[in-house]
Order: C-alpha cells, then sequence, then structure tokens
C-alpha cells in the first residue's frame, strides 16, 4: 500500500503573498478549509497509509507537504525553499523523516528546489520544473543523486509557478497536463518522453485540476475539471473531484497537500 | 566585441536546454560558438557543453548571461591578459605576443579589447586607461609602453569558410590556373566589385608595372573612371612608365600598340624629369602636360595615389616615398579602411601589402607566375582568389564586365 505524508491545517492560513493565488484581501475559510482538508485526508485513506506531520505555528504553508522534498526508496532530499517565508518548515520535515528511519540527502544550501511540488516520476524519467521556485541547477545534483534521467522544464506562467499546478503523470505512462505553463522547449522534452498526453483546457486548468493525487487507478482532484474527468474515466481512471477553494486561495490543491512516501522506489 | 565562456551540464540534450540556450543566443543578436561537447552515452548519463557567448556591446553581453543563468549556465572565469613594459624604444619586452592576421581580442578587466589594425606580425600594446589595443610594429613601440606577453587573456577568431557557395572568394579551390577558364570568376569579381562600390566598401589596386607595358593600362583606367578604385598602391616604375606613355606613346621604350620601338630607354629618363620639373604629377595634370594614362585618370578621380619606393628606382617620381620604415608606416595607415584589395602582377608588393592585411580584407591576386599567386593567396586562404594569367587579358574582360559591354576574346 502506498504511504503519504500529510499536514493537518491547524495553522493554515492566507498570511502573505508569495504567489499570485494569494491575496490578504482574500483568506482562507478556516471551517471550510478544516472541512475540505478532512475529506481530503479520508479519501486518500481509502487506498493509503496516511501518516501526519504535526503541523507549526506561524508555518501555514507546512499543510502543504508536497514541497517539503522529494522521497525516493528510503532516501529524502529535503527541499530549500526559495521564500524566506517557507524555509522555517524545512527542519520538521527533515526531523520527522530521519525520525522514520528516512536517509536525509542535503542538496547544496544554495541551490533552490522545492521538492515534489517541481519533481514529478514518469515513466523513467524524472521531471523537473525550474524558474519560479526550483533552480535548474538543482536538478542537476538531484539527478546525480538519484542517478535518473531528470528532464528539466521550464514553467512560464506563474499562476503555475510548480511543475504539479500544470503536470501530472499517469502510472500508463501517459499523463494530463497545462501546456501554456511551458515554453516550447518544455512542451517538445515532456512530449517527447510521454505518450498520450491529456490537454486541460484553460479553464479547468484554473482549478488547479492537474493538481491530482493518482494511486494506481484512483485520481484525487479538485472539484470544477468535468472535461478532464470525462477524459480520464474514458481511460479507465476512477475519479474522484474534492472541493479545494480555500487551499486554491493559496496557490496549492489536492497534490500539494500530499507528499509520497516514497514518490518512487527505485529512481 | 564582447565575449563570456559558458558551461552547460546536466541532462541538456533530452531537456533541449542546449537548443534553447543557442537559440537564445541568436535571437538576442549574440553569436556562439561550441568549444566541447560531450554527450552522455547512457540514458541517466549527464551531458556536457562548453560555449563561446559573444555580443556587439557589454550590456548585451550582460543581459544575454542573465538570461543564459537562468537556463542553468555557469560563466567561466576568464583571466586578463598579461603585459609588461617596452624595456627600450623599438624593443619589446621577452615573450611579447606575436599577432597573425586573425581578428584577436584582449581581455582586461573581464571586457574585451578587440585589437586593431588586424595585422599580422605584430606585437599588442594596450592603453588601459583608453581601452585601446593596437597591433604595433618594431617602429611604433617606445620605451615604457604596455605590451602584451604570454598567451593568456587573447582570444582569436579565425574567419569561417561560408557554408553558402554565393561567395567567390570563398570557393574551395581558390587559385584559378593557367589552362583553366576564368570568364565566369572574373564576372563573379565584377559583381563583387559592383556590390561594394554601392555598399561603401573601399577597393584598392596594388599594380605592377606590367600593367603597363602590356597596355592594360587603359582598362585601369575603366576602372578608375566606373569608380571602382579608391586608392591605388604602386612603385616609381610603374608611375614612371605610365608618364613615359602619357608623353611619348612608349613605356621602357616599347609601343605595345606598334610593332617597331621607338625612343628606347631614354623616354623613362625623360618622363621622370619631366614631372620632377612640374614638382608632382597632380600639378603635372593640372597643368596639362600630363592628359593621358592611369597617373592622370588618378588625380583626375580622387584616387588616392600610394607610391612605394625600391632600390634600383630611377628618380625617383615626386610623391615615391623612400624610406622603408615611412613606408610601412604608410601601408599600415592606408589599408586600414580597405575592403577588398587586388593585386596585379607584382609579388614584391603583394607580400608587402599582405603584411598589413586584415584577415578579413578580400583578395584578388593576378599573376603570370603561378607561384607568385600561390604566395600571395596562402596569406588569406579563405578570403582570396587567385588567377594565373596574363595581366591584359584579366583587365580587360573585367573592365569590360564592369562597363557592361562584355567583348569577345
Amino acid at each position: 500500500m502506498r504511504e503519504l505524508l500529510l499536514c493537518p491545517p491547524d495553522y493554515y492560513g492566507i498570511e502573505y503573498e508569495i504567489n499570485p493565488w494569494m491575496s490578504l484581501a482574500h483568506v482562507a475559510e478556516v471551517s471550510v478549509a478544516q472541512e475540505q482538508w478532512k475529506r481530503l485526508h479520508a479519501t486518500l485513506s481509502k487506498f493509503c497509509k496516511v501518516h501526519l506531520i504535526a503541523p507549526q505555528p506561524r508555518l501555514p504553508d507546512m499543510v502543504f507537504t508536497a514541497n517539503a522534498g522529494l522521497t525516493v526508496g528510503r532516501k529524502f532530499i529535503p527541499s530549500n525553499f526559495r521564500h524566506k517565508e517557507r524555509a522555517g518548515e524545512q527542519p520538521f520535515f527533515a526531523k520527522w523523516m530521519v525520525e522514520h528511519d528516512y536517509k536525509v540527502d542535503w542538496l547544496p544550501e544554495k541551490l533552490y528546489f522545492e521538492g515534489e511540488g517541481d519533481a514529478l516520476f514518469g515513466n523513467d524519467v524524472l521531471f523537473c520544473g525550474y524558474k519560479f521556485r526550483s533552480d535548474i541547477q538543482s536538478h542537476r545534483a538531484i539527478a546525480e543523486m538519484l542517478g535518473c534521467l531528470t528532464i528539466s522544464v521550464e514553467l512560464v506562467d506563474p499562476r503555475f509557478y510548480h511543475l504539479d499546478t500544470c503536470f501530472c503523470p499517469l502510472p500508463d505512462g501517459g499523463g494530463f497536463w497545462y501546456p501554456d505553463a511551458f515554453d516550447e522547449y518544455g512542451q517538445r522534452a515532456i512530449r517527447e518522453q510521454m505518450t498520450d498526453l491529456v490537454d486541460v483546457a484553460p479553464e479547468e486548468a484554473m482549478h488547479f485540476s492537474c493538481n491530482a493525487v493518482v494511486i494506481d487507478h484512483d485520481i484525487v482532484l479538485p472539484a470544477g475539471a468535468p472535461q478532464l474527468v470525462t477524459k480520464l474515466q474514458e481511460r479507465g481512471y476512477r475519479c474522484h473531484p474534492l472541493p479545494m477553494t480555500e487551499f486554491i486561495k493559496a496557490g496549492g490543491a489536492c497534490k500539494c497537500l500530499t507528499m509520497f512516501m516514497p514518490q518512487r522506489e527505485k529512481a | 566585441m564582447f565575449s563570456e565562456t559558458i558551461e552547460l551540464r546536466g541532462h541538456i540534450i533530452d531537456s533541449l536546454i542546449l537548443p534553447k540556450v543557442l537559440d537564445q543566443i541568436l535571437t538576442h543578436g549574440g553569436n556562439f560558438k561550441i568549444t566541447e561537447v560531450q554527450i552522455g552515452r547512457k540514458r541517466a548519463d549527464q551531458s556536457f557543453a562548453r560555449i563561446e557567448v559573444s555580443t556587439e556591446t557589454g550590456e548585451a553581453l550582460d543581459e544575454l548571461i542573465l538570461r543564459l543563468r537562468q537556463q542553468g549556465a555557469e560563466v567561466m572565469e576568464r583571466a586578463n591578459a598579461q603585459v609588461a613594459s617596452a624595456p627600450a624604444d623599438g624593443v619589446f619586452p621577452l615573450e611579447f605576443y606575436v599577432t597573425t592576421n586573425q581578428q584577436t581580442f584582449v581581455r582586461f578587466d573581464g571586457k574585451e579589447i578587440e585589437v586593431t589594425p588586424g595585422i599580422i606580425n605584430s606585437a599588442i600594446a594596450v592603453d588601459r586607461k583608453k581601452g585601446s589595443a593596437r597591433a604595433v610594429k618594431f617602429f611604433d613601440v617606445k620605451k615604457g609602453d604596455a605590451i602584451v606577453v604570454g598567451h593568456q587573456g587573447i582570444r582569436v577568431v579565425p574567419v569561417q569558410r561560408a557554408t553558402t557557395h554565393t561567395d567567390p572568394f570563398q570557393f574551395i579551390n581558390n587559385i584559378v590556373d593557367a589552362e583553366e577558364p576564368k570568364s565566369a570568376i572574373i564576372r563573379e569579381i565584377a559583381e563583387e566589385l559592383r556590390r561594394v562600390r554601392g555598399a561603401g566598401g573601399k577597393i584598392a589596386v596594388v599594380a605592377g608595372p606590367a600593367i603597363v607595358r602590356t597596355g592594360a593600362g587603359r582598362y585601369l583606367v575603366r576602372l578608375i573612371e566606373g569608380k571602382y578604385i579608391d586608392r591605388l598602391f604602386t612603385g616609381n616604375a610603374f608611375a614612371a612608365y605610365d608618364v613615359e606613355r602619357a608623353l611619348f606613346g612608349t613605356s621602357l621604350g616599347l609601343n605595345p600598340d606598334v610593332a617597331i620601338a621607338r625612343g628606347g630607354h631614354e623616354n623613362q629618363l625623360r618622363a621622370i624629369n619631366a614631372i620632377r620639373e612640374a614638382g608632382s604629377i597632380a600639378r603635372a595634370v593640372r597643368e596639362r602636360l600630363l592628359t593621358s594614362g592611369v597617373m592622370h585618370a588618378s588625380v583626375q578621380h580622387d584616387v588616392d595615389i600610394v607610391l612605394i619606393g625600391a632600390i634600383g628606382d630611377e628618380g625617383p617620381i615626386p610623391g615615391v616615398t623612400t624610406d622603408v620604415i615611412e613606408c610601412e608606416k604608410i601601408l599600415r595607415d592606408k589599408l586600414r579602411d580597405v575592403t577588398h584589395v587586388i593585386l596585379l602582377a607584382t609579388l614584391r608588393y603583394s607580400l608587402a601589402i599582405g603584411a598589413f592585411l586584415a584577415n578579413n580584407v578580400k583578395t584578388v591576386c593576378v599573376d603570370i607566375d603561378p607561384s607568385a599567386v600561390e604566395r600571395a593567396v596562402e596569406r588569406q586562404p579563405l578570403q582570396s582568389i587567385g588567377l594565373v594569367t596574363d595581366v591584359e587579358p584579366f583587365l580587360r574582360e573585367l573592365a569590360d564586365c564592369l562597363s557592361g559591354s562584355k567583348v569577345s576574346q
């Protein structure tokens, strides 16, 4: 059974603005956010073993565990957050992983890298996004640490600032994505590695539809993408759309709230 | 020209980072030269590329490098060039760098300065306050001048062979032998001269005395009248024969138009004497003493005449520079802005002038002696055409092509 790491949203809220979605004028409804997170937790718990890390005060984004690092086998590579507002999360995640028998492999401090948010396996390739949050230089270090082919793709739309906001690989070798979030080279590089890519319509991409958790044939994704759901169902996937409005206000949804432990057994 | 060397590492082929970086360099007005590439053999192997990036201005380079850094490019630290003081007038310091005729840059304080003029067998004197680097000959150097030593911080940019076949100066076999047809190549040369004249280039002719003696001076006059010549480099003999022909109908006693010579060698001395009496060739033209020939046409059409002396010259005719060092200085200065040089039947001047030509100057060399053509062409292997032929038919055909009236031979 796949294992996941989530963080309860006890301290979640919009307390700063570090992406185009965040606005101090439109803060999240705390009780609604709590409810939405509980439904996500309950849904994922049906297919996976879910671990919880203790939330910390003054770290409202700690709830987005995907950005904490990248786990492959028993190796955990902690993130180096670009924004100081999130940098405080790193020691808590590293400590938790050590306590759970993961070997922590640190990146050089000067390389920004935001974990699974910008690093997703598809087929035998690790796709890595860069520019807004992670540096491309970190991809080379990750590739050396893991010994796998790493395809670096440039993100060009600040609304889709992490790779997992616009790209979701599927276990059948395909995936779904919002192509306009990538430059022409990134689009070509992804197309060369993946078959049967489903393009997500712009209006559905804006609902963070690509920010989905895929567990074999179950896909947990934010509500608001009926066209995508139909296409995925036609390909034999069971879709579980969940309301994520209060987390989208912070620029995150199902996938951002979830870290795989590990994402892959082997790179 | 400003340049930096960048390095790319990682899965730069599968991620298309290498083509992206090269495209960005070109779309932002830069140029690149890949100096090293190592492609990973297995799927997970990383690749490596070292690329020299250059732009016209320092600002453009800074902006471009900023973009390339975002794509993972690492900028290589480049060393400054080293200098030492000239120990005495006319003496270079030990280990002084000797130039080729390729475009050369020296690096100081992170910026590259182009060495001008781009001439061979010189040292490089730098003035860091002015930000200039000059190619200097022995006669140029003064005690205490800062001269580049060693090879550090020097970048040489060889002329690249064109990948299209549209440029006649970059034919692979750039010498046309005596037994090979020449009309097509002469037409191409004519076309090039026409294009250059329109594009503001500067054309120099280096003329040997055989032109006058074979009666080809009249074709040179047609080129001058057509404004195809900006500067005429020649010697005392050419000028003397040309004036002799104008005044007496002979050159070195021979009349190319009649079978029987009249007047003999004395005509040459009388011609020189006439110009010496007039004071200068220009004055002889103004006073209507000299009314035809190449010298006359040059004065009439404001062609800059550069007369270089040699041992054995009679006279010399006024205007001939006889001091060798002075001649070198004149050649350097007068060739600085020249874009095209036509070397006609004179090995001696061709080689002297070749020593002062930058590598991007296009050269045509015409001589009846194959080894003379070979020696002149080897200096500019990617920018020159050599024709082994008598100069008279060459000039006749060139003049016909340029005047639009192709005359059958």
